[in-house]
């Protein structure tokens, strides 16, 4: 009911290029970050902050998705893999030779953009089905390179300890710690990703998506904007994995499995395609959801359920409730959650009069 | 020289064997994108869920005569109730959509059997024997020689259906040109809904034959995993492509797996087929057998 654009004009060339070009927006965003930024850590206990950790994580994962599935139409169900070679390539960076986080970091994207281009060389050159059966085909290739070269997952086990990272010889233990580290990049990664959206290379992804002939014929380079759109998309993934490295303490690739590729794909789709705001919704929901499953189950299950199993049975829960979500998106709302936030937000626009 | 070539030759009858089990499973993925263009990513899960139905048939003391036409009517229901409910929203929406719906899906059935019936695996015992048959110097499991016959049996029926019969013939004509064939008068969506049905006749034989040689758990859904190399190779609308590249699948699987497994440690069974499918993606995208409709940018 407070939303409301009328009365601002633009009399400059900067106000009309801005992010939020609404003072209520810009508003809205202040409180928001003062919230996260101030109150959030002071306030919640360190397991809620270790929540928020790994929603900052998801974020940046989901919105390199959502710029390749969301923005350039193109699909990936090997997203995960991605994120492994981002984070092996820190953990080794980091353990042999004991590079800080601030260069491990962008050389894991880089890696993982490198290993996107690799992959969508072949892949880009044909669509839809096909690229999804190809990205499948990279997510298991990886996986079993990784898996087969000691030099890389650093023997049997594959899995390299890494330690936390520090800044200016203060090491980053606490979730609190942590919670300023990946808040960091999940920031940087919503900004970055809002940016490049509106611009020249964000405006050619979503001419691909809509109408690909067109746009080849008003002189988009299909081939390189789609191999952009993964390289980037693919950068945002290692970046995740190696904040998963970061901050797990540990890179291995049972936290890349196939499974954790459609955990990020139902975060796009639940969240929204083709929409930053939807990333995040989408990252915030698909990672609180299970939280919620396994407290609902640990109450209650024990009543349907044996209790020994009843692990296995929140984790089979959550395949079925996002498996349920996929579907009903889809079919109900496939713009989803931040679809749902605009219908609301629209309904107030005029409050209370209907229009 | 000779047990080197006996080696070879063992490895070659086991792969042509199992091959002829997966070119099954493919059928069912390839009836389904024939028809309706639809990819379907749950077709493993598919599998695992007849397996389900026709072991826990079993373990409720119903005799197996019985099990088995329970398990196929029971996958027609359910695969009727999916186009109409799932797929049928979906007509026109991008592919994408349609995967990602498939994707959902598959997770909601893996996810199904640990909360009903618990995560211990059951099987489905065949009345056949134990012992091996020989065969030109190498042995085969029975269960391997049925599924053999199975297989074969499934995809000459399909052959000649779509070749023969009027309704093959109507799917066809579907499959070719939607529009032309509803001005033909041919209930394209009634169509769709028997290229699912079959889909799911498929899915419950294959999930009987692997499900009796592997033991139904949720293991058991990722065969689905080898359609894919299966039917790119041979080409995705085409049933001779299924057998065809389930058959190279199954070679190129076992003698990898024969040759490179004491070299590599391991895992080389889940890793060669896909490594096929990337160069046939490269070279022959359409696959061996595919209509060449495939768009390149």
């Amino acid at each position: 009911m407070f939303y409301r654009e009328a009365g601002t004009f633009k009399t400059t060339y900067a106000e009309d290029m801005a992010l939020f070009p609404l003072p209520i927006t810009r508003w809205s965003i202040r409180v928001l970050l003062v919230l996260v930024i101030a109150v959030v850590p002071l306030v919640l206990h360190e397991y809620y902050l270790s929540i928020f950790n790994l929603i900052f994580i998801a974020i940046v994962g989901a919105l390199g998705l959502n710029i390749l599935v969301g923005y350039t139409g193109q699909i990936s169900i090997g997203h995960a893999a991605f994120m492994s070679v981002g984070a092996y390539t820190a953990a080794n960076l980091a353990v042999k030779l004991g590079l800080p986080f601030w260069i491990t970091l962008p050389a894991g994207g880089l890696m993982a953009a490198f290993i996107g281009v690799i992959v969508g060389m072949p892949s880009l050159r044909i669509k839809g089905t096909y690229l999804a059966i190809a990205t499948l085909a990279s997510q298991l290739i990886i996986e079993w390179i990784i898996n087969h070269t000691p030099a890389i997952s650093g023997g049997a086990a594959a899995a390299i300890e890494v330690a936390r990272p520090t800044i200016a010889g203060y090491e980053l233990k606490s979730q609190r710690d942590l919670y300023f580290f990946t808040l960091f990049f999940a920031l940087v990664a919503i900004v970055a990703t809002m940016n490049l959206v509106r611009s020249r290379i964000g405006r050619a992804f979503i001419a691909i998506r809509d109408q690909d002939i067109a746009a080849e014929i008003i002189g988009i380079n299909i081939y390189r904007y789609k191999l952009i759109a993964f390289a980037i998309s693919s950068f945002y993934a290692g970046v995740c994995g190696v904040l998963y490295t970061y901050y797990f303490g540990i890179a291995t690739y049972e936290a890349f499995q196939i499974v954790v590729s459609i955990d990020y794909l139902a975060m796009v789709i639940i969240g929204g395609l083709g929409s930053v705001l939807g990333s995040v919704l989408g990252a915030i929901f698909v990672t609180a959801l299970p939280v919620v499953i396994r407290i609902m189950v640990e109450t209650f299950g024990g009543y349907i359920w044996d209790p020994a199993a009843l692990s296995a049975v929140a984790a089979s829960m959550r395949l079925i409730i996002f498996g349920s979500l996929i579907i009903f998106f889809l079919v109900v709302e496939p713009e989803g959650l931040a679809r749902l936030w605009r219908n609301t937000r629209n309904y107030f626009r005029a409050w209370p009069f209907s229009y | 020289m000779k047990e080197e070539f006996e080696f070879l030759f063992s490895l070659v009858v086991s792969g042509l064997s199992i091959g002829m089990m997966y070119s099954l499973i493919a059928l069912g993925f390839v009836l389904v994108y024939k028809a309706t263009d639809a990819i379907n990513f749950a077709q493993g899960e598919f599998v695992m869920l007849a397996g389900f139905i026709c072991a826990g048939m079993l373990a409720a003391s119903v005799p197996l005569w019985m099990a088995i036409p329970i398990a196929i009517i029971a996958m027609v229901v359910f695969s009727f109730a999916l186009e109409r409910v799932v797929l049928r929203p979906l007509l026109g929406r991008p592919v994408v959509a349609v995967i990602m719906a498939t994707i959902g899906l598959a997770a909601i059935l893996r996810g199904l059997p640990p909360i009903t019936i618990g995560s211990q695996t059951l099987t489905i015992p065949l009345p056949i024997g134990d012992e091996p048959v020989k065969f030109l110097g190498t042995s085969l499991a029975q269960i391997q020689v049925l599924g053999l016959v199975v297989s074969a049996a499934c995809l000459g029926g399909f052959t000649w259906f779509f070749m023969k019969s009027r309704m093959g013939v109507a799917m066809r004509a579907v499959a070719d040109n939607q529009q032309v064939a509803m001005a033909m008068g041919i209930n394209v969506e009634r169509y769709f809904a028997i290229a699912w049905a079959m889909a799911g006749i498929v899915a419950a034989l294959g999930g009987i034959i692997w499900g009796s040689m592997l033991g139904v758990d949720t293991q058991l859904a990722l065969v689905g995993l080898k359609v894919f190399p299966v039917v790119i190779l041979g080409g995705l609308d085409s049933i001779i492509g299924a057998v065809v590249g389930g058959l190279i699948i199954g070679v190129v699987e076992s003698v990898a797996a024969g040759y490179l497994d004491p070299i590599v440690g391991g895992g080389t069974k889940d890793f060669a087929p896909y490594v096929v499918m990337i160069i046939a993606l490269m070279f022959r995208p359409y696959g061996l057998f595919g209509k060449h409709k495939i768009e390149r940018i």
